[in-house]
Order: structure tokens, then sequence, then C-alpha cells
């Protein structure tokens, strides 16, 4: 039985786009996939992305969530450098 | 919330003001600059905006459900913002003193810790490096 595949927005910002080179990514990932898996897959896949953090501040459909998070088919994934707000 | 124009203290207290508020607060965040690094001219912020504006809205929200009788502003800049100039302003106005920096306080400390908003430090030397502000500063190489 094969896994469901869906698509997520990956939205890199400051330093975590710098090392990629962009700042919006669409990510094919299998389903269910966890954020820490698409960390993984990013971490891996993408070239410059090995540099970011294994275990990144990471936010889906605007909210900051753990790294086990559920993603679903059109979320909207960033991976969050350290924030500096204030 | 967001703006790329520069942070008027007199706009924010202007919009918490009212007849019955006894006690406001003011905070200003503030660039400074860095002479032991040789000074910077100035710190370029950016930011998710999307995710920053819902997420002050809930911080607002947030506030209005600890503090019902305060009424509170806030507004962070984008873009480059030169050493002395405002970064942050929250102004909180509530009916005694107490609230008022509690709320104000509860602000800021909500935004530290949860706003997705970076900064780039643009040094006096022509260097350019973001801030960690946990930890040490990656540089990014010349601006």
């Amino acid at each position: 039985m094969s896994a469901a595949v869906g698509y997520v927005r990956l939205k890199l910002f400051a330093r975590y786009a710098e090392l990629v080179g962009q700042d919006e990514l669409q990510l094919s990932v299998p389903l269910p996939s966890t954020v820490a898996e698409i960390v993984r897959h990013a971490r891996a896949e993408i070239p410059g992305a090995g540099a970011i953090p294994e275990r990144p501040l990471v936010a889906v459909n605007l909210r900051h969530v753990a790294l086990d998070a559920r993603v679903a088919d059109g979320d909207e994934v960033a991976f969050l450098p350290p924030l500096a707000g204030g | 919330m967001l703006t790329r124009d520069p942070i008027s203290p007199a706009a924010l207290l202007a919009e918490v003001a009212a007849p019955d508020l006894g006690g406001t607060c003011l905070f200003l965040g503030t660039v400074r600059d860095a002479p032991a690094d040789g000074g910077i001219t100035g710190i370029e912020y950016s930011a998710y905006e999307a995710m920053a504006v819902t997420e002050l809205e809930r911080i607002l929200a947030e506030t209005r459900r600890q503090w019902p009788a305060a009424r509170v502003a806030v507004r962070h800049r984008l873009g480059l913002v030169a050493t002395e100039e405002a970064s942050i302003g929250i102004a909180a106005a509530a009916p005694h003193r107490a609230e008022a920096f509690a709320a104000c306080r509860y602000v800021i400390e909500q935004v530290k810790e949860r706003l997705p908003v970076w900064k780039k430090e643009l040094r006096a030397d022509g260097s350019v490096l973001w801030v960690d502000p946990q930890g040490r500063p990656a540089v990014v190489g010349p601006a």
C-alpha cells in the first residue's frame, strides 16, 4: 500500500533563506508527515538547507508548533531562525 | 501593527487614551549602538509578516483577557532602523497604574518570545550579522 503524497509550501526567512537562496519552495511530502519529518527531508534534499538546525523553530499555518505536529496537504510550513522581535 | 515608518509615541498614546483611564505606560524598544564591536549604523528588521500580525493579534487578545480594563496599542517597525530609533512601541492605558504596567510588560515579553521577526545588524565596518538574542551572531559577510 503506498502512502499518500501531498504538497506543503515551505517558507524560509532571514538566515535560513540566505542559506538556501530562496524564501519559498513547494515540497512534495508523503502523508501523513510530522513537521520533524519535513525538517529532515528539507535538510537532506534542499541545497544549502543542511546548515539549518536539526530542531528549528517551526510554524504551520501561521502558528508555532512542536516538531511532532502533523502536517496536512496544502499546509504552509515555515522554518523560523532564532526570533529577535521587540 | 507592522510599519516601515518611524514609530510615533504620541500616536500610540492617543490610541489608548480615554477619560476613565488614569494610568498609561509607554514602552519603546530602541536600537542600541555597539561601540565594543566598532559601532553599528542600524538594524534591518524583517518578519514573517502574515504570522507576525496574527501573533500580535493573539497577544493583544490574551492581554485583553487578563486585563479587561486596559487598552493597548503596539507597533513593530520593519526595514532599516537607525540607532536610537524605536523598533517597537507599546502603549497601555488602564484605570490604574498596576494594570497599565502589567499589560505593557506582558506584551513586550510575549513579543520577545513569539514574534517571527529577525534583525540584521549593520556594522560600521561594513559587516552584517544576523542577531540571535539567545546566542552567538551569525556572520553574513560584507553588506
